[in-house]
C-alpha cells in the first residue's frame, strides 16, 4: 500500500533534467492537428502512430532463436536504457543519422516481413519486429509501390491484412520524413551555420531581385544564392501535410489578428524575406538544433530559454498550455492506475478465495484491495480531470476518453457495493473494470492524437456533458450487472462461495448468491435509467442540429438495443418469467449487446456516428462476445453441476405448459 | 374468449416478446443498412408492417413483423396494460409516469412520422428565396409571369406524371400531354460521332424550348438515402387551338424554356417541388472555418436577413450548427454549405443550404424525456430507500 503511495506520490514530485534540458524542450508549443500542444505530445503521439509504444528501446541483447531482441521485461532488476518520445523528436529532427539508426518501424505481418525480406534483420520483442529507416530505406520504393497497389481497393474494409498493413507502415513512414523536416529545412545540415549564410546572403540578393523585376542588370550570383533557398521554402510553404502530419512550430507574428495563425519553417522563412528580417523563433530553433547537433548542452538550453522568454511575451496561455500537457503526458497516470488496479484484483480475488478458509485474512487482503482502488481511482479522477482542464470539455469526446470515462463510472459503482456489502465482490468489479478499460483506452490511443479538435457539429459542451456523458453512464452499468453476473456465474460453477452466508456469525444470513442477484437487478435499474435518458438526449440534440429526432443511424440503434434490453430484463424479472439465475444469463447477454453498440457499431464503418474505426478490435470484440456466449450456456448448466448448489436439495418443479425457465433452487 | 384476448394484451410476456423481436429488428436493421443504405433499411425494416423475404423475383414471403407491426402491438399492450391495471397508488405513480412518457414519446413519432416535412432552402450569398424545396419530391409547373407582382404557378405532382397520358380542363391555362416520363435519367448534347452515344440513350419528340436536342438516357431509382432522382419527361403543350410546341423538361437544369399562349409569355418546367412561405431568407454571409491545419470542419454558420411583410418583421441572424432558427412553425438548419477557402479555391460564390422541418411533434420527445427520467428515479428511489431502511433494521 505504501510502496503504491510512494510510487504516485513520485510520478507528481518534480523531475531533474539530464544535460539537455529536454522536459524544457519538450515543453514548447506548437500547432498541430487544429491545437496547441507542447512538442513532447507531437513526439509521443507520432511514436505511438509509427511504433505501438511510446518511447525507444536503447539496449539490447542477442538470442539465437530471435536473433537481436529488446532487452526482456521481465529481468525487472535491471532498467534497460530508452528515450523517451521528445528525446527521440530531438534527434529525429536535428540528428536525423543517429535516429536512422533506431529500431521503430513496427512491422507484424509474416507476409509483408517475407515479401519485403526483412525476416532476418530487425529487433524482437516477444514476437513483434522492429526495424529502423536505414534498414527500410531500400525498400522505399517497394513500399511505395506497394502502398498504392493496396490503396487502389478504395473500402477500407475491403483490404486485405497486408494491405492494411503496407498502408500502416506507409503511412508511418511519411509521418517519419515529414517529423524530420519539421524544424529544420532539408539539406540545411547545420541550421544556425546555413542560417546565418542565408541571412548574410539577404541584402545582396533582394537587391538583384528587385532589380531583376524590373528589368535592370543584376548581380547574378547573389541572386541565385537566394533564390534557390527560397524556391525550396515556397514548396515547404505550400505543404498540405503542415499541421497534419508534423507541427506547425512558429507562432503567429500578430497573435492578436488570428491567434491559431501558426506556420511551418517555409512560410516562416518566406515571411522573413519579406520582412527584411529572420522571424526570432526561427533564429532560436537553429541555435539549439545546431547545439544538440555538436553536443552543446550549454548552449541548448540557452537557447531554449531564450526562446522561452521571447514566448513569455505574447504567447503566455500557449506557453502554459504546452508546460501543463507535458506534466500531464510526464505523468503517465492512467498506466500506474492500471497497474495498481491489477495488484487490486489479486488481492480482491485473494480474499474471495479464502473467505472460507481463513476469514481473517480474506478480510484483511479485502480491505487491502480496497484501499488499493481508492488510491488507483483518485489517480484515474486525476487523469481524467486534468484532460478534462486541458481540452476544456466534458470528459468524453471521442472513443479512446469513453474507455477511460466507463472505467471510471465502474469503478465508483464497484466501490459503492463494496462499501454496502463487504464482501469483495465489489473490488472485483472495480478492478477488472478499472484495468480492462484503461487498457482498451491505452490500445485505442494507439491511433493518435486522444484530444484531437471536434467537429462542428459536435462542438457544444452542452451536449457533450449530458448527452455523452449519461450514455456513457448508461454502458458503464450495463457493463457492471454484465461483470456482476459473469462473477456469479464463475463463482456459482466453480465454488462453493454463492451459498456462502454474506457475514458469517451475524444475524443477517443473506447468501452472497442472493446478494448479487440483487446487486444485479438495481444496477440493470439504474443502467435502464440512464441508458433511456442518455439516448432520448441524443435524439433531442439531433432533433438541434439535423432537424430529426431519430434517424436509424447505427449509433443510435445501438443505444436504443440496449435501452431495450435492460427493459427486457426487468419486465422478464417483472413478470416473475425469469429467476436469479436466468437474470444473470441475461445480464451476461448485456455485455454483448453493449459492446456491440459501444465498438461493433463503429465497425460498420456507415452512419454519422462512425467516428472510430478499428479492425484489430474486431476480433477481440468477437473473442469477448463468444466468451459471454459461453458463460451464459455456462449458466444454462442444470443445478446440480453448480459447486455451490450441488450438495443442496434441489427441486425441479414441473415445467410450465409454457416451457418458461423454471429451474428454481430451493431455500 | 373476450378475456383471453384481454389477458393476452395486457400480459407482460407480450411485452417481453415485442421487446425481444424490437431488438431483433433493430440490430437486423442496422447490419443491413451496410448493403442497402440507411434509406433503404430503414424503410424495409422499420417504416413497415412485414419483412418480406423474395426467394425469387415476384415471390414475397412475409418473415418477420415490421416496425409498424411490433410498435403498434406494443403500443396496444402498454395502453391494455395500464387501462386494466391502473390504480392511483403511491407504489405505482413511478411506474405510471415512466409508461405514460413512453406513451407519449410513442404517439410523437408517430405523429411526427405522419405530419412532419422536410425540405431545404439553397441561397447563393446576396440571393434571397421565400421558398424551399423538397428533397425527393418533383412537380411540372407551369408559371404565368405576366403578373409584375407575383408569378402564378400551376402545379403537376411528379407522382401524377407517371400515372395520367395528359392534362387540362378549367384549372389549367393550357392542356398538357405527356408523351415520355422518366423517373431518372441523364441529358447530355448528342455526339457528333455515333459510336459515342452511350447505350439506352436516345433522342425524343420535343421540338421546342432549349432543351429539345439533347439526349436522354434513362438511369435506374436512386436507391441511398443520400442521392436523389432526377426525373425527365416530354410534354406535348396545346391551348384551345392549337398545339404549342412539345417540351423536353428536366428537373436537373435551371434552364428556363418559355411559350406564349393567348398572348400571356409561360414558362414549363420539372423542378424540386416548392413549399412557399409568407416571407423570406437572404443569405448575408456564409462562413465555413476548419481548424488550422486539419480539414475538421469547425464552424459552419449563415446569416441571413428574415423579411416578413406581413408583420413588417426584417431583422438579422446566425444560423449555425447546433443553433437552428426557428420561425413561423418551421425550424430551419445549417445543411451542406460550400464556402470558406475551399470554394475560393474552385471559383464558387458562397453558398449555404438550410434544412427547413416542419414537425408540430417536436417538443414531444423533451417532455416524454423528463417525464419518464422522472417515472424512473421515483420508482427505483423509493426501491433504493426501502431497501436501505432494511438494512438499517437488520
Amino acid at each position: 500500500m505504501a510502496l503504491f503511495g510512494a510510487e504516485i506520490a513520485a510520478i507528481f514530485a518534480p523531475k531533474k533534467d539530464g544535460a539537455f534540458h529536454l522536459r524544457e524542450f519538450g515543453a514548447l508549443p506548437v500547432l498541430m492537428n487544429g491545437r496547441v500542444q507542447p512538442l513532447d505530445s507531437v513526439g509521443m503521439n507520432s511514436l505511438r502512430q509509427i511504433r505501438s509504444t511510446s518511447d525507444v528501446p536503447l539496449e539490447f541483447v542477442t538470442n539465437k532463436l530471435n536473433g537481436v531482441e529488446e532487452f526482456p521485461g521481465w529481468k525487472f532488476w535491471h532498467h534497460p536504457k530508452k528515450i523517451k518520445a521528445t528525446e527521440w523528436l530531438l534527434e529525429l529532427m536535428f540528428h536525423p543519422e543517429d535516429a536512422a539508426k533506431r529500431p521503430i518501424f513496427l512491422i507484424h505481418h509474416p507476409e509483408l516481413l517475407t515479401e519485403l525480406k526483412l525476416e532476418n534483420s530487425g529487433v524482437d520483442n516477444s514476437g513483434l519486429r522492429y526495424y529502423s529507416y536505414d534498414e527500410l530505406r531500400p525498400l522505399i520504393p517497394e513500399i511505395m509501390k506497394q502502398g498504392a497497389q493496396a490503396r487502389e481497393v478504395k473500402e477500407e474494409q475491403q483490404r486485405t491484412p497486408v494491405q492494411k498493413q503496407i498502408i500502416k507502415l506507409q503511412n508511418a513512414m511519411y509521418i517519419y520524413q515529414s517529423l524530420s523536416i519539421a524544424i529544420c529545412p532539408p539539406g540545411w545540415e547545420d541550421f544556425a551555420a546555413e542560417l546565418q549564410n542565408f541571412e548574410a546572403a539577404m541584402p545582396a540578393g533582394m537587391e538583384a531581385l528587385q532589380a531583376k523585376e524590373a528589368g535592370k542588370t543584376y548581380d547574378e550570383a547573389a541572386f541565385e544564392k537566394l533564390w534557390e533557398p527560397i524556391t525550396e521554402f515556397f514548396t515547404l510553404a505550400k505543404d498540405t501535410g503542415a499541421g497534419q502530419y508534423y507541427p506547425l512550430v512558429l507562432p503567429p507574428s500578430d497573435p492578436d489578428k488570428a491567434r491559431d495563425n501558426w506556420s511551418n519553417i517555409g512560410k516562416g522563412m518566406l515571411d522573413s524575406v519579406r520582412e527584411r528580417e529572420i522571424y526570432a523563433p526561427i533564429k532560436s530553433y537553429a541555435a539549439l538544433a545546431s547545439a544538440y547537433r555538436h553536443d552543446k548542452p550549454d548552449e541548448f538550453n540557452r537557447a531554449v530559454d531564450e526562446y522561452k522568454s521571447w514566448l513569455g511575451q505574447k504567447y503566455q496561455p500557449e506557453l502554459k498550455k504546452g508546460r501543463q500537457e507535458f506534466f500531464y503526458n510526464d505523468t503517465k497516470v492512467f498506466l500506474h492506475a492500471m497497474i495498481i488496479y491489477l495488484f487490486a484484483f489479486m488481492l480482491a480475488g485473494g480474499s474471495l478465495l479464502t473467505l472460507t478458509l481463513a476469514p481473517n485474512l480474506a478480510e484483511s487482503l479485502r480491505k487491502s484491495s480496497f484501499y488499493l482502488i481508492m488510491l488507483a481511482w483518485l489517480a484515474h479522477t486525476f487523469g481524467l480531470v486534468f484532460r478534462m482542464y486541458l481540452e476544456g470539455r466534458p470528459p468524453v469526446t471521442n472513443l479512446y476518453s469513453s474507455a477511460i470515462f466507463i472505467g471510471w463510472g465502474a469503478v465508483i459503482l464497484g466501490m459503492v457495493l463494496e462499501k454496502i456489502y463487504r464482501v469483495g465482490i465489489g473490488n472485483v468489479v472495480s478492478t477488472v473494470a478499472g484495468f480492462v478499460t484503461l487498457l482498451i483506452a491505452h490500445n485505442l490511443s494507439l491511433g493518435g492524437d486522444t484530444m484531437e479538435m471536434l467537429r462542428a457539429v459536435l462542438d457544444t459542451n452542452f451536449w457533450l456533458a449530458t448527452h455523452v456523458v449519461i450514455v456513457t453512464l448508461g454502458y458503464a452499468s450495463t457493463f457492471v450487472a454484465g461483470l456482476l453476473a459473469v462473477i456469479y456465474i464463475v463463482l456459482g460453477v466453480f465454488t462453493p462461495l454463492l451459498s456462502q452466508k454474506l457475514t458469517p456469525g451475524k444475524k443477517s444470513n443473506v447468501e452472497i448468491g442472493k446478494t448479487l442477484g440483487k446487486m444485479v437487478y438495481g444496477i440493470v435499474c439504474f443502467a435502464t435509467l440512464f441508458s433511456f435518458v442518455g439516448t432520448v438526449l441524443g435524439g433531442i440534440w439531433a432533433d438541434q442540429s439535423w432537424g430529426r429526432f431519430w434517424g436509424w443511424d447505427p449509433k443510435e440503434n445501438g443505444a436504443l438495443i440496449i435501452v431495450i434490453w435492460n427493459a427486457i430484463i426487468l419486465h422478464a424479472r417483472w413478470g416473475g418469467m425469469v429467476k436469479e439465475r436466468g437474470l444473470m444469463a441475461m445480464a451476461v447477454f448485456g455485455n454483448i449487446v453493449t459492446s456491440f453498440s459501444w465498438f461493433g457499431v463503429n465497425m460498420l464503418g456507415i452512419g454519422l456516428h462512425s467516428y472510430g474505426f478499428m479492425d484489430a478490435a474486431f476480433w477481440w470484440l468477437l473473442a469477448f462476445d463468444f466468451g459471454m456466449v459461453f458463460l451464459i450456456l455456462l449458466a444454462l448448466l442444470p443445478f446440480r453441476h453448480w459447486t455451490s448448489f450441488k450438495d443442496k436439495n434441489v427441486t425441479v418443479p414441473p415445467p410450465s405448459p409454457r416451457g418458461t425457465p423454471s429451474v428454481v433452487a430451493a431455500k | 374468449m373476450f378475456q383471453r384476448v384481454i389477458n393476452f394484451f395486457t400480459s407482460m410476456r407480450l411485452t417481453v416478446a415485442c421487446l425481444g423481436l424490437g431488438l431483433i429488428l433493430i440490430f437486423v436493421g442496422t447490419l443491413a443498412q451496410v448493403d442497402q443504405g440507411l434509406y433503404g433499411a430503414q424503410n424495409r425494416f422499420f417504416r413497415s408492417l412485414l419483412i418480406y423475404w423474395s426467394p425469387s423475383t415476384g415471390v414475397k414471403i412475409p418473415v418477420f413483423p415490421g416496425g409498424y407491426l411490433v410498435g403498434t402491438v406494443l403500443l396496444i399492450n402498454l395502453l391494455a396494460a395500464h387501462a386494466k391495471r391502473f390504480t392511483l397508488s403511491k407504489k405505482k405513480i413511478g411506474i405510471f409516469i415512466t409508461h405514460a412518457g413512453l406513451i407519449l414519446l410513442l404517439a410523437g413519432q408517430l405523429a411526427t412520422d405522419l405530419l412532419s416535412k422536410e425540405s431545404h432552402m439553397q441561397l447563393t450569398e446576396g440571393e434571397m428565396k421565400n421558398y424551399s424545396e423538397d428533397f425527393k419530391e418533383n412537380e411540372l409547373v407551369i408559371i404565368d409571369t405576366s403578373d409584375a407582382q407575383a408569378d402564378h404557378v400551376y402545379s403537376i405532382p411528379e407522382a401524377l406524371l407517371a400515372k395520367e397520358p395528359g392534362f387540362g380542363g378549367a384549372k389549367l391555362p393550357v392542356t398538357v400531354m405527356v408523351k415520355n416520363y422518366w423517373p431518372n435519367a441523364d441529358l447530355f448534347d448528342e455526339p457528333p460521332i455515333k459510336e459515342n452515344i452511350p447505350k439506352g440513350a436516345l433522342k425524343t419528340a420535343a421540338n421546342k424550348g432549349a432543351l429539345h436536342e439533347l439526349m436522354v438516357l434513362p438511369q435506374p431509382k436512386i436507391t441511398v438515402s443520400e442521392g436523389r432522382d432526377l426525373p425527365a419527361a416530354v410534354i406535348e403543350v396545346s391551348d384551345s387551338k392549337s398545339t404549342l410546341g412539345t417540351f423536353l423538361v428536366y428537373a436537373g437544369t435551371n434552364v428556363r424554356q418559355k411559350f406564349k399562349a393567348d398572348g400571356v409569355t409561360y414558362e414549363i418546367s420539372l423542378r424540386f417541388k416548392r413549399y412557399y412561405h409568407p416571407f423570406s431568407l437572404t443569405l448575408l454571409k456564409a462562413t465555413h472555418e476548419i481548424y488550422k491545419g486539419t480539414d475538421i470542419p469547425k464552424n459552419f454558420a449563415s446569416r441571413v436577413r428574415i423579411d416578413n411583410p406581413a408583420k413588417g418583421e426584417a431583422r438579422e441572424t446566425v444560423i449555425y450548427m447546433n443553433n437552428p432558427l426557428r420561425y413561423s412553425g418551421l425550424t430551419f438548419f445549417q445543411f451542406q454549405m460550400a464556402a470558406g477557402e475551399m470554394a475560393e479555391k474552385a471559383g464558387q460564390r458562397p453558398t449555404s443550404t438550410l434544412q427547413v422541418v416542419r414537425n408540430p411533434g417536436w417538443l414531444t420527445p423533451y417532455l416524454a424525456c423528463v417525464m419518464v427520467a422522472a417515472g424512473l428515479i421515483i420508482q427505483f428511489m423509493s426501491h433504493l430507500i426501502g431497501f436501505a431502511m432494511k438494512r438499517r433494521t437488520a
